[in-house]
């Protein structure tokens, strides 16, 4: 089963929930947990361990500038504008290049072949004797998260039991990680903002074909418009989460209120079972 | 002399446009006949890479000089490689002002 964990607004508690679903669940079973938040993963501050790094590349064009007659056809055809054909010399940039391979197959004199080019890394831990933490991490100053989100998503596609922690927001990143998922639990808390973006979150995962079930984080008793908002698109809150001071200590100093408290344990097997009624997987 | 000069409107009396790839239209003249053409920016509404492709559509059409706002590296570098001349204009004015003050030299070359 996969379960993917996103949110629309940033930090509203993705990498809370998904942390502690990771550790109840690995009491009993093997999971692996995957940071798809490349840009600024974080799930390792709550389960420190070694790891093991790979590297993440991308194919870029290399041009011979000898056998190239300029004929422009590859800088016409690139749509990301990647590639300037001039009369003296062809112009490559490399952040707007998204390795499609296209300039190589349309030039007529075979001039164009690929490298590879890191743009990340992928990370292995074992922090618990049954969960496997797996961690994108994105190049600074690179702007493409995609590649990396799919290496760690490809990097555990035959484990069973699989939490991907998404990126806030709703573009490629998020989409790249609900792509595939049985389910997604939408975090959310009653904000106006919080509102706002978890309408274009349900939206993307929906338009996926991904069930999701909300998460309603830091309430303080009052979630009506965002109760209002789920009876309306039939969707159900799968845990609320209250506003409360030791909860924000536990999590401020880097541990998990399931690794804290018995009952809270409970409450993330009961999210489990929860999920997997709405993705249909019966196991 | 061809010049290229970034416009929100198709005309010389619009008014200037201070990005460079996003602009909607370009407006090239020459400036010892000062006849004008105007080009339709394919690129303004694109996804992404807008600069070096805006760069290489006015270079196609063989302009020694560009006057604009802003202009972004990616598109700063093809220009630059293609060897022309970079204004800076941003007083908000119409791109007969642009053009007028081009001429009398009053313009700040910046590559």
């Amino acid at each position: 089963m996969k379960i993917a964990v996103a949110s629309g607004k940033g930090g509203t508690g993705k990498t809370m929930v998904a942390a502690n679903l990771a550790f109840t669940l690995a009491q009993a079973c093997d999971v692996t947990l995957v940071d798809c938040d490349v840009e600024e993963p974080n799930l390792h501050l709550f389960f420190p361990a070694p790891v093991t790094a790979t590297d993440v590349t991308v194919p870029v064009p290399v041009i011979d500038e000898k056998t190239c007659d300029r004929c422009g056809k590859c800088g016409e055809f690139c749509q990301y504008g990647a590639l300037t054909v001039l009369r003296e010399r062809i112009l490559f940039f490399p952040d707007l290049c998204h390795s499609c391979g296209g300039c190589m197959l349309v030039c007529p004199k075979n001039a164009i072949h690929e490298v590879p080019k890191r743009i990340g890394t992928i990370t292995y831990a074992t922090p618990l004797p049954r969960l496997i933490l797996v961690s994108g991490y994105l190049d600074t100053g690179n702007p493409h998260a995609v590649p990396v989100i799919r290496a760690a998503k490809s990097a555990t596609a035959s484990d069973n039991l699989v939490i991907f922690d998404a990126s806030p927001g709703t573009s490629c990143p998020v989409v790249e990680t609900l792509e595939g998922c049985d389910v997604c639990i939408m975090v959310t808390e009653s904000t106006p903002f919080g509102l706002h973006d978890l309408r274009l979150a349900v939206d993307v995962a929906d338009r996926l074909g991904v069930p999701s079930g909300i998460v309603i984080n830091r309430s303080d008793g009052r979630d009506e418009a965002t109760l209002d908002f789920c009876t309306n698109h039939d969707l159900d809150v799968i845990m609320t989460i209250p506003f409360d001071r030791e909860i924000a200590a536990i999590q401020s100093r880097g541990d998990l209120i399931c690794r804290v408290s018995p009952e809270w344990q409970k409450a993330f097997s009961a999210l489990y079972v929860k999920c997997r009624a709405l993705g249909g997987v019966d196991q | 002399m061809k010049i290229c000069i970034t416009s929100q409107g198709s005309t010389l009396d619009a008014l200037t446009e201070e990005r460079f790839g996003r602009a909607p239209y370009f407006i090239i003249i020459d400036t010892d006949t000062e006849s004008s053409e105007v080009l339709e920016n394919p690129f303004a509404a694109a996804g992404g890479g807008v600069g070096p492709k805006a760069a290489q559509l006015i270079n196609a059409h063989q302009v020694t000089a560009l006057v604009s706002g802003m202009v972004g590296g990616n598109a700063r570098e093809v220009l630059v490689a293609a060897g022309i001349q970079l204004y800076t204009y941003n007083s908000g004015g119409t791109v007969r002002d642009a053009m007028e003050q081009f001429n009398k030299k009053t313009l700040e070359r910046v590559a």
